[in-house]
């Protein structure tokens, strides 16, 4: 510590010095602190020891590599009921990740867009966006999921009514099913050669981004503007296109059917959970509703001058906004939309309510009852979401700090 | 390995200086646990809590019911937040070890059965490959589910759900092709339904689910306590003994010993169990909620929306598999 | 000008013309809905659209409610009754289960004949509170408010009231020895005595004197347990004694992560970060399952209380952020003032810092208040009877067994009209704060 610096004449160091000097006095306090932290803890944990052993239980993570037995509605990894209660966990955690990525893509743009649409100059526009952001604001996530979820499943077909030469209920485009199970859209099927049309699309979107690059330097030098997009579009398409006819339609497309016989139910295609389609409209709309709040707070924080100096220059209206006024609402925009990503993260949590499989459901649902792990299962479970909490929040962090104002 | 040491060994102490009985119940599923308009909690399950409470204290209204969900009922009663669980919960071999529970007796034989609509047009389960089916999570239901589908090699997609009014939403709804749960509650889930003759509930029985009381590991008095409790009300039932009549039976001594000695005017068998239980204690029991017949009969027999037979629940006179050990 | 000018006939008018009435097309509705509605094809797309909106979402709820049964005692007479008054096929809510259930939803189980007392503990919550919300109020209501923690519990749990004038009168004696020995100039030994002696006090005294007050005056009401807490009236408790008792560990947090000993402010930001990483959610499965191993055997005390600490402890860290905003919303100037006038850490938080601070987080600490209370709708999820636990338990009895949108319609409804107002209160006083800043 830096206490040692010559400071007033060295007298014999007496002990009430601890508490009246104020060199030692910080120093004293957070010995205290400390030591009650320790005591506390200590007893927490002596609590705990006779307790697990009054109970003939002990700590033992050992439970995870034992056989789950039950199935999970949706695996986006391999996972049977054979696989162990960690698989499960995995599976669990992978879909998590998933409601929450896609929650927090969805959620930006109704955000924003809401945001925007508030302080439209049509009344009607206007007036039903607060509308939006005062019901979902003002009404429990809880609630939302549950109605989301009752509604989808009341209000679209079963999948028997997609059956026969004149089925009740028709695909959208003649591609993509809702039913009260879930939703079905087609799926690609890759063939012989796609790895190839992989490589050459993978390539082509590197070609644009380089064009992209070259034009603006050359703008920047120059002055002259080079037509970027209708190239990149180019760029991107016609190669594409040409390898995909040469190769012979390696890639299919394949649509889902419902099979002919048996328990009408989808064959082909991908199948989007209802229970995840509930939980991230519910999460999307709720979020969306307090992104839209600090969208408009973030627009109206910036000043007037600007768009009138903006539009003195000669900006037009959509370039104001793109230019001038995001990139500084921006700034104020950030920081509370990293907390209402946090927030929709944890509140993926909910997913319970409608039995979508997340890690709640698998891990700290019917692998902690089935087990009787629930010490260690909560334990893990905390883990998991404060891993992601704090890695999201740091990454966001970090974005911020590179967009916020530089002051000299 | 549970440790004997003197812990948990006095519930029936606890009980008694706390001045009620803590019962695990479930939160709400018709016929066995559900609070009624004012608030008390009537069912099956409730029934049972009320007389262990009417043997320790002579009074049946000496129960405090705790709600449990699935998930959490077993940790409830392991935490000592519960003394004793009366939640139609399945009694199986790790339950009975790894959990560190005890189930003392079989309350409720019960299956697994499949409710589904008539326009389904299925006549068996083995004919459900490919269903959508609903099923409560946290159950021994999701794991017979597994097992029934992959040994019949079908294959199905469950559907998760939190508890039994959801399911009935759910399957109303068409959100799954079938629902599943304890043939029990299947006929509860039917009865509530606005056309219940458009569904029927499909013949197999895909397992053994024996619904009883649970308490914890290494208390042996208060295991014992509740398990005579519950064959009180089946020896009631076989002896003809009635809510009706038990006052006038247990006036005194009759022709029947065994009688005598459930109602005390023979042999003081309460003071065994416990200290201070009264040698009286199955008449209050009796007093208090009937015998087991008559308390099936009133929250799950053929006179109420369930209508349930008594099928493998009958006195094992009767071709049942209710069976007291004697009184003696 | 000329003098000619004077003399020329009088060609321009020399009065006002009245003023002509603008073009109809720019007045009154026509011109609004010109202006508001119709005022590009941008606009003109996004104004029928949102007609669409609208009509798609009122068409089929609209009649729904409004043909609603309102008197029945299950849902069965309710199908029975529609049937009657709508041809077949039509849809009706069915809200009698509203008026049958009415009760459960808003006091849960609470005995009947006491259901006046939750609304009188709001009521006395409320006046504890108006004092420091609505700066107009007389200052002598302040003299409630430390007294209303004691009488709000003795109303809601009843029993005798003097047990919680006993466990009051040892905090009385805390602050009490705490002034007296700190006017004596002994500041470590008042802070002992403050804690130490409304301990001793709580494990020895105040018992005994509870009961011996009680043999005397018999001043009780009738106990109900927590158990029987349930719908609005516990989702309101717990997050009313949620927010108030996490405020003063939340204003401890705050100073010890602002502090500059590293310690203690490592270990506060260690507690916010853990609480606020991990959802609601998994807290209160460990208020409900683990918390008991951490207790000495046997203590168990119920699933309300420890979901109260619980959510205590979490809307704590919530709450120390609130008040960190405002403590760093403070002009940098005030601390130094406080250094400069030679006062103490904690004479300078408490005479300077804190009022001003505090009183900027007002709004903060409200929104955090509405998030915490449609937070309460969580512990359905461990089986206490909240509005949507108990709407499910409705759901399973035989009489009600079916129902569901009329259920949570209402649930719904009545959370955003709390939640709404609560949120205009908000408004309005950050509003009011800007005014009082510049």
């Amino acid at each position: 510590m830096t206490i040692a610096q010559a400071g007033p004449p060295r007298q014999a160091f007496r002990l009430s010095q601890l508490l009246y000097d104020t060199r030692y006095r910080s120093l004293t306090i957070q010995v205290i602190a400390l030591f009650l932290l320790a005591a506390l803890i200590a007893y927490l944990i002596r609590n705990l020891v006779v307790n697990l052993h009054d109970l003939g239980k002990d700590f033992d993570f050992g439970f995870l590599n034992r056989r789950a037995g039950y199935d999970i509605a949706q695996t986006l990894i391999p996972y049977t009921n054979n696989d162990t209660h960690l698989r499960a966990a995995m599976v669990g955690i992978v879909n998590t990740l998933l409601v929450a990525g896609l929650g927090i893509v969805t959620a930006t743009i109704v955000g924003i867009l809401a945001g925007v649409l508030r302080l439209s100059k049509n009344w009607l526009v206007g007036r039903l966006m607060t509308v939006y952001v005062e019901t979902f604001r003002n009404v429990p996530l809880l609630l939302w999921i549950i109605l989301v979820y009752a509604v989808l499943s009341e209000s679209t077909p079963a999948p028997a009514a997609f059956r026969g030469d004149e089925p009740e209920a028709s695909k959208l485009f003649g591609l993509v099913a809702f039913t009260n199970r879930g939703t079905y859209f087609p799926s690609l099927v890759w063939g012989e050669g796609a790895g190839t049309l992989a490589i050459m699309l993978l390539l082509s979107i590197l070609a644009a981004l380089l064009w992209q690059g070259y034009a603006r330097r050359r703008q920047a030098a120059t002055g002259q503007p080079l037509p970027s997009l209708w190239v990149m579009v180019a760029i991107l398409v016609l190669p594409v296109t040409v390898a995909f006819v040469l190769l012979g339609a390696p890639v299919s497309v394949e649509v889902p059917t419902v099979r002919p016989t048996g328990i009408a139910r989808f064959q082909g295609g991908i199948n989007v959970l209802n229970s995840l389609v509930a939980l991230w409209v519910a999460l999307t709309l709720y979020t969306g509703a307090f992104i839209a709040e600090i969208v408009r707070a973030g627009i109206l924080a910036v000043s007037k001058g600007q768009t009138e100096a903006a539009f003195a220059l000669g900006l037009r209206p959509g370039r104001t906004t793109r230019l001038v006024i995001l990139p500084q609402a921006l700034r104020v925009i950030v920081p509370p939309l990293i907390s209402q990503y946090l927030n929709l993260i944890k509140n993926s949590s909910l997913a319970v309510a409608v039995g979508y499989p997340d890690v709640k459901a698998t891990l700290g649902g019917v692998t902690m009852n089935q087990t009787g792990r629930e010490l260690e299962s909560i334990l893990l479970l905390a883990l998991f979401y404060l891993v992601v909490s704090l890695v999201i929040s740091l990454v966001l962090n970090i974005y911020n700090r590179r967009i916020s104002l530089k002051e000299r | 390995m549970a440790s004997p040491g003197p812990r948990r060994a006095a519930t029936l102490d606890d009980v008694r200086s706390r001045g009620t009985l803590n019962c695990g119940v479930n939160p709400g599923l018709t016929g066995f646990a559900a609070p009624d308009a004012s608030g008390r909690w009537e069912g099956f399950d409730v029934d049972l809590c009320r007389a262990v409470a009417a043997t320790i204290f002579g009074d049946p209204e000496k129960v405090t019911f705790t709600p449990l969900s699935g998930e959490t009922r077993f940790t409830a009663l392991a935490a000592g937040e519960v003394d004793m669980l009366a939640r139609n919960s399945t009694w199986t071999f790790s339950r009975d070890t790894d959990l560190k529970l005890d189930f003392v007796a079989v309350n409720y034989y019960d299956g697994q059965g499949f409710l589904v609509p008539k326009a389904l047009g299925v006549a068996s389960a083995k004919d459900l490959d490919g269903a959508t089916v609903c099923i409560q999570t946290g159950t021994t239901t999701e794991l017979n589910l597994a097992d029934f589908f992959r040994v019949n090699n079908i294959t199905y997609e469950p559907v998760p759900i939190q508890n039994d009014a959801e399911g009935r939403q759910q399957y109303l709804a068409g959100a799954c092709d079938t629902y599943t749960t304890d043939a029990s509650g299947l006929a509860a889930a039917r009865s509530t339904f606005e056309t219940p003759d458009d569904h029927i509930i499909l013949p197999e029985i895909i397992s053994k689910e024996p619904l009883g009381p649970a308490v914890r590991h290494g208390d042996n008095q208060w295991a014992d306590l509740v398990r005579w409790t519950f064959y009180a009300l089946v020896a009631a039932e076989e002896l003809g003994i009635t809510q009706a009549n038990v006052e006038e039976m247990a006036a005194a001594a009759g022709d029947n010993p065994e009688i005598n000695r459930l109602l005390g005017t023979e042999d003081e068998l309460g003071p065994m169990m416990g200290a201070d239980i009264s040698p009286q204690w199955a008449v209050n029991v009796i007093k208090a909620v009937g015998n087991y017949g008559e308390v099936f009969d009133r929250h799950l027999g053929p006179n109420t929306p369930l209508g349930i037979e008594r099928g493998l629940n009958a006195q094992w006179t009767q071709g049942g598999l209710m069976y007291a050990p004697p009184f003696r | 000008m000329s003098e000619l000018h004077a003399q020329t006939v009088a060609q321009v008018r020399d009065t006002m013309l009245p003023p002509v009435p603008p073009p109809r097309r720019e007045t009154g509705a026509i011109r609004w809905l010109r202006q508001n509605l119709f005022s590009g094809p941008l606009n003109i797309i996004l104004t029928v659209l949102a007609i669409w909106l609208l009509w798609v979402a009122l068409r089929d709820v609209v009649p729904w409610a409004w043909r609603g049964v309102w008197r029945a005692s299950s849902l069965n007479e309710c199908r029975a009754i529609r049937d009657q008054l709508y041809p077949e096929g039509t849809s009706a809510a069915c809200w009698a289960v509203l008026t049958d259930r009415w009760r459960q939803l808003v006091f849960g189980f609470y005995p009947a004949s006491q259901i006046w007392r939750p609304p009188l503990a709001l009521v006395v919550f409320l006046l504890a509170v108006s004092p420091i919300l609505f700066a107009r109020l007389p200052r002598r209501l302040l003299w409630l408010t430390p007294a209303a923690p004691f009488l709000i519990f003795w109303l809601l749990w009843g029993g005798t009231i003097w047990g919680p004038v006993a466990a009051a009168l040892g905090f009385a004696l805390g602050v009490a020895a705490f002034l007296a020995l700190s006017r004596a100039r002994y500041p470590i030994l008042a802070l002992l005595a403050g804690i130490l002696l409304p301990v001793l006090y709580w494990s020895f005294v105040a018992g005994p004197l509870a009961r011996a007050l009680a043999g005397v005056a018999p001043l009780a009401l009738p106990a109900v347990a927590s158990k029987d807490f349930g719908g609005f009236t516990l989702s309101i408790i717990i997050g009313l004694s949620g927010i108030s008792l996490s405020l003063p560990l939340g204003v401890l947090l705050a100073l010890g992560r602002r502090s500059d000993m590293l310690i203690i402010s490592k270990a506060s930001v260690f507690y916010i970060e853990v609480i606020r990483g991990v959802p609601l959610i998994v807290w209160l499965f460990v208020a409900q399952l683990i918390l008991n191993y951490f207790l000495p055997r046997g203590t168990n005390f119920d699933l309300m209380l420890r979901v109260i600490i619980m959510v205590t402890l979490f809307a704590a860290a919530y709450i120390a952020e609130v008040i960190r905003g405002g403590l760093a919303a403070l002009p940098r100037g005030q601390y130094e003032a406080g250094d400069a006038l030679g006062l103490t850490y904690w004479q300078a938080m408490q005479l300077i810092v804190l009022p001003q601070a505090l009183k900027i987080s007002i709004p903060g600490i409200v929104n955090s208040f509405i998030g915490l209370f449609k937070d309460t709708t969580l512990v359905s999820i461990i089986a206490m009877f909240d509005p949507i636990r108990m709407a499910s338990s409705i759901r399973a009895t035989t009489a009600w067994g079916g129902i569901y949108w009329e259920l949570y319609v209402f649930i719904g409804l009545t959370f955003w009209v709390f939640c709404f107002s609560m949120s205009r209160y908000s408004i309005w006083l950050e509003r009011r704060l800007e005014r009082g800043h510049r």
